[in-house]
């Protein structure tokens, strides 16, 4: 009996030495060199202030991260106080997380990408810091360009038409098995990015206006997708279809196309060691969609938020302030090629030297279209679904591209209850 | 008088003491069932009643206790979605030609490792390596195999001749359920050739020694000798591969995600509790799948019983 006590005594005290000292968890990515980069960052901070930081190991799929995190938030778990967010999740995680503006001065929130901190804020609360940022990129063979006399393309129209000669002449060549453009179709989020690009580029809108409206049945998105459709089997091989990001990056990287459209990680992959087309690579920004048209490319990256359910909310977003600082950013750009969102970082020497790419494609980055997912909020994954299934089916050639759109935009606004979302 | 009565009396109290006998048996028999009946009811029953609750309200994964009771009203919706009935026929198409083909060709496995011939224990062994590799590591490795420009499968047809264009065998809506289902079939006729191959050990030897006496041919003894005697193993064999087959999930969301052409049911529910957010709809149409799952078992019983019967 008195062991029992001693015991449950013991217990207790250990419980409230527990409750005494503050001690954090934050989750991370552990995609590459992410998750040592993560655990860098952390016991800096740790050293510096004397708190305990606990790293949470996350799944890799960013769906299924989604859904676990979706169910510690709903129980209101303070298991986690910081998580690692994407781009898309602000407009359905708002109501679990923390204003962190009441914690990080405004003068360092601007010194962020505008365009992130628009996209983080919901409803007047930045409910997430930018940590890292991604766009979708053009990548290109240097040697088939140079060999065939061709210049990086600036139009669709452009790309079109190099990808269709070079394929040509590659094939006639004895390399048959040689295509001129690879992208991500799958009916997945990846074609939801894909196509807002193209959209975009065009002028199309971007879906879903800012203020709700369904904007996505209109003549220049018809033309984008049009455009897009007359790829499948000409220029992209039909199994493009079921690409995802690494299914494309497989077709480009062992030799068998002119060009990809893919995210910034593609770049170090490519120029690896084992790769076959190790320094035969460009990097620029997607094309205009025509004449008229200007350059897009789909805002992707991650940010760090503070849960509501947190004990030590100020302890938190004093970390989520470290974490996402200049000097931090800049390591994590000159280990791991993470993209910067303090857009001074984009003309640091050291910084360019490591990514030259980060230079050149500033604008890309800087300008990159968000999905509109702050205004659709929790119904942002069904918005994407409905988009993705209707242009899978445009390029399938199952339906065209008038008749699809118009069918999507009756459902969008079915969905979104007369632009109330 | 006395006699009788003392007679009674004994009837009585052995009948009583049996009762009680049994009575107490009966009891033992709850006292050690318990922990296994408590441990279902958690891991079992009680889920499954939280599910089938939750396909009555309106729910959602980010804030499940605001939920509202709406009676009906999900799986009104799920019996209009034309999207739902395309997963129920992918699925049903998917189970009765996978589990088919399976079953023809693990029964000629079977019989084949039946046989004794040299290094048949190694061969025993090596048909189950497909049969082992997780899934979703089989599933992966598959979609590679069929890419359409670096895909081994392509390499090969076109090689023999086959083929003149590679074809794309998971993107073209043509192809994207055989392909699935010729990964099932790989991976899983090892488990079928398993299970028969247990059955068939087990046959009597007699029946094949007066065969061979009376010089009938083995065609003839396969049809009418060990087919029949191994009915019960294949029907108990089929009824496991078609449930399993039923509520398929990994396969098809690694090889093609949650495309239409190819969308099971239980990639439909997935995508509409997790991706959506549909805490409801999404209980709503796995109750659904439960009980096509539950009545497949129960007319697939019954047929069986009415042929035993027979």
């Amino acid at each position: 009996m008195r062991r029992i006590a001693l015991t449950l005594l013991l217990i207790l005290s250990f419980e409230s030495v527990a409750a005494g000292t503050a001690s954090l968890s934050i989750s991370c990515g552990a995609l590459g060199v992410e998750l040592s980069l993560c655990q860098q960052g952390v016991d800096a901070w740790s050293s510096k202030t004397g708190i305990d930081v606990n790293i949470v190991a996350t799944p890799n799929s960013a769906t299924e991260r989604f859904a676990l995190y979706q169910q510690i938030l709903a129980s209101r778990s303070a298991d986690i106080d910081i998580f690692q967010i994407d781009v898309v999740w602000p407009g359905t995680l708002a109501p679990h997380l923390v204003d962190l503006s009441q914690y990080i001065p405004e003068d360092i929130t601007a010194q962020h990408f505008s365009t992130l901190i628009t996209n983080n804020t919901v409803d007047g609360a930045l409910v997430a810091m930018p940590w890292f940022t991604v766009a979708g990129v053009l990548y290109y063979r240097k040697d088939l360009l140079h060999k065939y006399g061709e210049s990086p393309p600036q139009t669709w129209q452009q790309l079109t038409d190099t990808a269709a000669r070079i394929q040509e002449a590659e094939r006639l060549a004895g390399n048959l098995r040689m295509y001129g453009f690879v992208f991500q179709a799958k009916g997945y989020e990846g074609l939801t990015c894909d196509a807002l690009e193209w959209v975009d580029s065009f002028g199309g809108g971007t879906l879903v206006s800012s203020d709700g409206e369904v904007t996505i049945n209109n003549p220049k998105a018809v033309q984008a997708l049009e455009m897009a459709s007359r790829w499948i089997g000409n220029i992209a091989p039909q199994g493009v279809l079921n690409y995802d990001e690494e299914q494309s990056r497989g077709v480009f990287q062992s030799g068998n196309a002119v060009f990809m459209r893919n995210w910034p990680y593609a770049w170090a992959l490519g120029n690896a060691e084992d790769s076959p087309v190790r320094g035969k690579i460009g990097v620029i920004a997607l094309p205009r969609g025509g004449e008229h048209g200007h350059h897009s490319g789909v805002l992707g990256g991650w940010q760090l938020a503070v849960s509501k359910y947190s004990k030590h909310p100020r302890q938190a977003a004093d970390l989520v302030r470290y974490l996402t600082s200049y000097p931090e950013q800049k390591r994590r750009a000159l280990i791991g090629s993470y993209n910067p969102t303090i857009s001074v970082l984009y003309q640091d020497a050291e910084v360019l030297a490591a990514a030259p790419f980060f230079g050149t494609l500033y604008a890309s980055f800087q300008n990159a279209v968000a999905r509109p997912s702050r205004i659709t909020g929790d119904k942002y994954a069904r918005v994407s679904a409905e988009f993705y299934y209707a242009v899978h089916g445009v390029l399938g050639g199952k339906t065209t591209a008038a008749k699809a759109l118009a069918q999507l935009q009756r459902k969008l606004e079915r969905l979104s209850r007369g632009g109330q979302w | 008088m006395e006699v009788t009565k003392h007679r009674h009396g004994t009837r009585k109290g052995a009948a009583h003491t049996s009762t009680r006998l049994s009575r107490q048996k009966v009891r033992w028999a709850w006292l050690f069932m318990a922990p296994m009946l408590l441990v279902l009811a958690f891991v079992a029953g009680w889920p499954l009643f939280k599910t089938i609750a939750y396909g009555f309200t309106d729910a959602s994964l980010i804030a499940p206790e605001t939920a509202r009771f709406i009676g009906f009203d999900n799986f009104a919706f799920l019996l209009q979605d034309p999207y739902w009935w395309t997963a129920v026929w992918n699925t049903v198409v998917f189970a009765f030609a996978s589990v088919a083909l399976e079953t023809v060709l693990g029964l000629i496995i079977a019989l084949t490792l039946n046989a004794k011939f040299p290094g048949r224990g190694g061969l025993r062994a090596a048909i189950l390596i497909p049969w082992a590799i997780p899934t979703v590591v089989s599933a992966q490795m598959w979609n590679w195999m069929y890419n359409d420009v670096f895909g081994v499968i392509n390499h090969i047809l076109q090689f023999v001749g086959l083929i003149e264009q590679p074809i794309a065998w998971t993107a073209s809506p043509d192809t994207a359920l055989l392909s699935i289902i010729l990964v099932d079939v790989w991976k899983t006729t090892p488990f079928m050739a398993l299970l028969l191959l247990a059955g068939l050990q087990m046959l009597p030897t007699e029946c094949y020694e007066s065969a061979r006496i009376d010089g009938v041919h083995p065609l003839k003894v396969f049809f009418r000798v060990t087919l029949p005697l191994l009915k019960p193993t294949l029907m108990v064999a089929i009824i496991f591969r078609l449930l399993d087959a039923l509520r398929v999930f990994d396969l098809v969301y690694v090889m093609s995600g949650n495309n239409h052409d190819t969308m099971s049911m239980s990639v439909y529910a997935r995508q509409q509790l997790i991706d959506f957010g549909g805490l409801g709809f999404g209980s709503a149409a796995s109750s659904l799948i439960f009980a096509i799952i539950a009545l497949f078992t129960v007319v697939y019983l019954t047929v069986a019983r009415v042929g035993r019967e027979h």
